[in-house]
């Protein structure tokens, strides 16, 4: 084995220790209350890490809980502890934004099987005293909202204002609004679907054989054998980077334009501008994001399906509901299209649910949710100040 | 960032459309309400205001949806046509269709599933009977464009006009039974009641009708 360069070193080092001690609180659940997963097994103890912003007030009604996407974290609006970089959801979050943590008390965890401070398959085993890897049991998306939920008693919260995530973050929401419908006052789920389609299966598939297929990954074991699959973790996020923007989006930026040079070269280098993005995009990714984790997580995904608990009825997962739901799409998201967020809607309907339905025009896919959009952004804030006047809080400062 | 609308409650405006102020007097307070075809959310906003209502909005076009979101209505974009089927019987006290029927392209279908939707449904429809119509049409040969109809015949969204009588034979046709119906003339004025059907046909511009299903409850005490 040889030792790798330091510039590769450093930002790994900087990684693991935020996996075992996060720049963020952490919330840790001793031995004896275990988390019963979906798998049947028990994970104890366990740690989630989380960032608040705002303040709770008395009568703690004013909690709103964001769900993260797949490759995010905690760091919902502050800088990354690893990158330095701005909060991922920074245009969002945030005095006077949408959500208003002048108004609200905002909490955003890293969910479980995540690498920013929660447990995942890159913490300590207890059994083992290494790395868990391989050893780590099958998450699902309710296990990281049952790991949540903990969260939310360890901070005495009984009800939260509003539960907001988009893409796996909506995932989140919908088990959030299916499972404790009398803690969710109000609901956002975000670019988003009740089950993982075929075709996202099949892009997961893809980038979990890509890290598997890196002889450095080492059978889930590259923690302990000092290696980092690089290259395989780089072409999976490469791969779904792609499937997060639109053929438009990646058309008016790149087109078909050269990066730095006037002439293609005939060789394999990254001649176009798109190819140059992408590896930027692989190579970043990695210093950012445990290898394991990304399998756990994506696996996750493709496990979710909320009929699955609901008798095969989506409907079923909301009957009973009181929560009031505001959906959103983007109209060029191919990843988690319209349609899907459709199907959502109508199961609350079928169930007479209270629900707010917007599609937003936008070409840059996916990822739009995101973005600074402004009609995405009026909705969010609309359908949150009024959900505040019927749930007691304040109205915003401009409301005379 | 600047989001428009950020904080801001918009209110109904001060001199509502008539068939809305019409609508909202038939709803009683506090009832819940869907709004098929809502627009910019003006009646829900007005029955909210006026009645305390909970209301719910289904609209086509997305930037009317957006706006309505935006400004804290319950709304979702969707068609008439298509996402009625959805929701349960009888899960809203009111069911209504302002000016909307005449645009969908399965009116008797809508109308079905509004009468299944809520235990009452309030349909309010521009009068194709009004005598200027008939005038318009007799006198020059061409469809009428005019106030209440202002768009060219090739480019109105509305794909099945219906005149007063036309619609009370609808109702007749899906079993339901008419509790109210008002018409109005071109100034707004509501037509005198003991007026015949034929009159508030010819004088009536627009229409309001109240209506109920049949009710269920009646052939479970017949049996």
């Amino acid at each position: 084995m040889t030792a790798a360069p330091p510039d590769l070193i450093a930002p790994v080092t900087r990684r693991y220790s935020e996996v075992h001690s996060p720049s963020s609180p952490v919330a840790r659940f001793d031995a004896s209350a275990p988390l019963r997963l979906a798998c049947q097994q028990d994970l104890a103890p366990f740690s989630i890490a989380y960032e608040t912003y705002g303040e709770l007030n008395a009568a703690k009604s004013n909690a709103i809980l964001i769900c993260h996407a797949l490759t995010a974290d905690q760091y919902v609006a502050s800088p990354h502890p690893i990158t330095g970089k701005p909060g991922w959801w920074d245009n969002m979050v945030g005095p006077g934004k949408p959500i208003d943590t002048d108004r609200f008390y905002v909490i955003c965890s890293n969910v479980l099987g995540g690498c920013m401070g929660s447990t995942g398959p890159a913490s300590i085993d207890p059994k083992t005293n290494a790395p868990y890897g391989l050893n780590f049991p099958l998450i699902t998306l309710g296990d990281m909202v049952e790991a949540q939920a903990r969260l939310i008693d360890y901070l005495g919260i009984d009800q939260l204002f509003a539960v907001i995530g988009g893409s796996m973050g909506g995932m989140q929401v919908l088990e959030w609004a299916s499972r404790f419908k009398d803690r969710v006052f109000a609901a956002v789920p975000i670019a988003t679907a009740a089950w993982h389609s075929s075709q996202n299966i099949a892009f997961h598939e893809v980038g979990r054989q890509a890290v598997m297929a890196d002889p450095e990954w080492k059978g889930g074991n590259y923690h302990a054998a000092g290696t980092v699959p690089r290259n395989g973790l780089a072409v999976a996020r490469m791969a779904a980077h792609i499937t997060y923007l639109s053929e438009e989006a990646l058309h008016r930026k790149f087109g078909r334009n050269l990066q730095d040079r006037s002439e293609k070269t005939f060789s394999f280098s990254a001649d176009f501008q798109v190819e140059s993005y992408l590896r930027h995009q692989g190579s970043t990714f990695v210093d950012r994001f445990d290898a394991n984790s990304y399998l756990y997580i994506t696996r996750a995904l493709d496990y979710f399906d909320l009929r699955e608990n609901a008798g095969g009825v989506l409907a079923n997962a909301f009957r009973g509901t009181k929560t009031r739901f505001c959906v959103v799409s983007f109209t060029s998201d191919w990843l988690y299209p319209t349609r899907e967020s459709r199907e959502i809607v109508q199961a609350l309907n079928a169930v007479a649910a209270n629900v707010s339905f917007v599609e937003i025009e936008s070409d840059k896919g996916h990822d739009a949710f995101l973005l600074e959009e402004p009609t995405f952004f009026a909705t969010i804030s609309g359908f949150l100040n009024a959900a505040a006047v019927k749930r007691g809080l304040a109205a915003p400062k401009e409301v005379s | 960032m600047n989001a428009p609308d950020v904080g801001k409650i918009v209110r109904a405006p001060k001199t509502p459309r008539l068939d809305h102020v019409l609508i909202t007097e038939m709803v009683e307070a506090g009832s819940r309400v869907l709004d098929v075809g809502c627009g910019d959310g003006e009646l829900l906003q007005l029955l909210t205001e006026r009645k305390g209502v909970d209301g719910r909005g289904v609209e086509l076009q997305r930037d009317k949806v957006n706006a309505c979101v935006a400004r804290g209505l319950s709304v979702i974009q969707g068609d008439a046509d298509r996402d009625l089927d959805n929701y349960p019987d009888q899960a809203f006290d009111y069911a209504i269709l302002s000016l909307t029927i005449q645009a969908t392209r399965q009116p008797k279908t809508v109308l079905e599933n509004l009468l299944r939707i809520g235990r009452r449904a309030i349909v309010s429809f521009p009068n194709f009977g009004h005598w200027h119509v008939r005038t318009k049409l007799l006198f020059t040969g061409r469809m009428p464009v005019n106030d209440n109809l202002p768009d060219a015949w090739y480019l109105t969204p509305n794909a099945h006009l219906c005149t007063i009588r036309d619609f009370a034979d609808l109702c007749a046709l899906v079993n339901a039974d008419v509790e109210q119906a008002v018409a109005f003339n071109a100034y707004g004025a509501r037509l005198p009641i003991r007026w015949s059907l034929s009159m508030q046909n010819l004088f009536g511009e627009k229409a309001v009708f109240l209506l109920h299903g049949p009710k269920p409850e009646a052939t479970t005490s017949l049996t």
